[in-house]
């Protein structure tokens, strides 16, 4: 029926009804990303030393999950041209013609207003401002310019997606302090490992566009061995929550376990390099970084909610701890 | 003084009328959540100074 309309009306009547449907727009704004923002926007939360009313708490979380949904929804906008030629974003509103163009930058633009003025007026406007340069550190920084440009654009692109715990806390504060930068540095080193994992696979993708991924410039052994090395310097960054004290022992030793497996997975990325077997251990390690950076925010979590609500919190041994050095 | 030309009126399907039947529902949603929301927030943070107004 449709198509009988399509092929009977004119341009302009075609026009007037957009065929994206509400769940079209809702993927603009990249909901897995989103739900990752959200947890640890949440954890920055928790982590400050005032309680947030869980109102307050709910809609400062919303806000910030808009706000990044809203530079999401912009990035799609941006990148439509290149989303339509790579396999894995072909299926996407824009490229696969459900929404236009100029729609998803309306939407976009709209949300990052809504989400920035909600978040200074329900909580503080230093949180606003920060969510505000946030989107525009990904959409404008990262998205027009790193993107296409440099092979370090995930690098410097990623403080993007690590902004949101230090979010969180200045929604709650009005202000940062050392542990919110700690957060930020996991996230911060993890994002290089975790997305060249994938580029690796991908790389065909990225070199048929143009975008200048490390594994289209400098080739997949440089990636391999820039992946181990981020993988290197991450692991023991995280342990730091527990050694400077808002993360107990759970964390601390997740944040050992976990990071055990991460550096296997790196060390079998940078050995095996050649056939299927490459990939497949590249797509693992692009799956466990997943889980691993969403189990030592989900034991900071818990740990914190266990401190929050008088449970006892057994703390990483003082021997063990450079609280008071930092 | 000349009639305006009149142009004919766009005819939707019942898919197009559908999608934007459901996309108008949920912005109905979205809004109606929204106001709550401010309304609730609103309350929170007044606390009890939300009844104490000049009369």
């Amino acid at each position: 029926m449709m198509n009988d309309q399509a092929q009977t009306s004119t341009p302009l009547q075609q026009a007037v009804i957009s065929p994206g449907t509400a769940r079209d727009f809702f993927a603009l704004l990249k909901p897995r990303v989103m739900s990752l923002v959200i947890f640890t926007a949440l954890v920055g939360m928790l982590l400050a030393p005032v309680p947030v009313h869980p109102v307050i708490g709910f809609a400062a979380l919303l806000a910030i999950a808009v706000g990044a949904g809203a530079s999401g929804c912009l990035n799609m906008w941006w990148d439509s041209d290149i989303d339509q030629i790579m396999t894995r974003t072909a299926r996407r509103p824009i490229p696969a013609g459900r929404v236009t163009r100029e729609e998803a930058l309306s939407f976009g633009m709209v949300l990052s207003f809504i989400s920035v003025m909600v978040l200074g007026v329900f909580t503080n406007w230093f949180a606003a401002g920060f969510l505000a340069f946030t989107i525009f550190f990904y959409v404008v920084v990262y998205s027009m310019y790193l993107k296409r440009s440099t092979p370090q654009n995930i690098v410097i692109g990623g403080a993007a997606g690590a902004f949101p715990p230090m979010i969180g806390y200045a929604a709650v504060t009005g202000e940062l302090n050392l542990d919110t930068f700690i957060l930020f540095g996991i996230i911060f080193l993890w994002t290089p490992p975790h997305f060249w994992a994938l580029a690796l696979v991908k790389s065909d993708d990225y070199a048929r566009v143009g975008v200048p991924m490390l594994p289209v410039v400098a080739g997949p052994d440089a990636t391999r061995l820039q992946i181990l090395l981020y993988t290197v310097i991450l692991v023991p960054f995280a342990v730091l929550p527990s050694l400077l004290g808002f993360g107990g022992l759970a964390y601390g030793l997740t944040a050992l376990i976990t990071g055990a497996l991460l550096l296997a997975c790196a060390v079998r990325v940078y050995s095996m390099r050649e056939g299927a077997l490459a990939n497949r251990v590249a797509m693992q390690m692009f799956g466990f970084s997943i889980l691993y950076l969403f189990l030592l925010f989900a034991v900071l979590l818990v740990e914190r909610l266990m401190q929050l609500n008088g449970l006892p919190f057994i703390a990483w041994p003082d021997m063990l701890s450079l609280k008071g050095m930092l | 003084m000349d009639k305006p030309e009149l142009k004919p009126a766009p005819v939707f399907s019942e898919q197009e009328l559908k999608i934007r039947q459901s996309r108008a529902t949920a912005m109905a949603w979205v809004l109606a959540a929204l106001v709550l929301l401010f309304f609730i927030v609103t309350i929170v943070k007044l606390g009890p100074n939300v009844l104490n107004r000049p009369l």
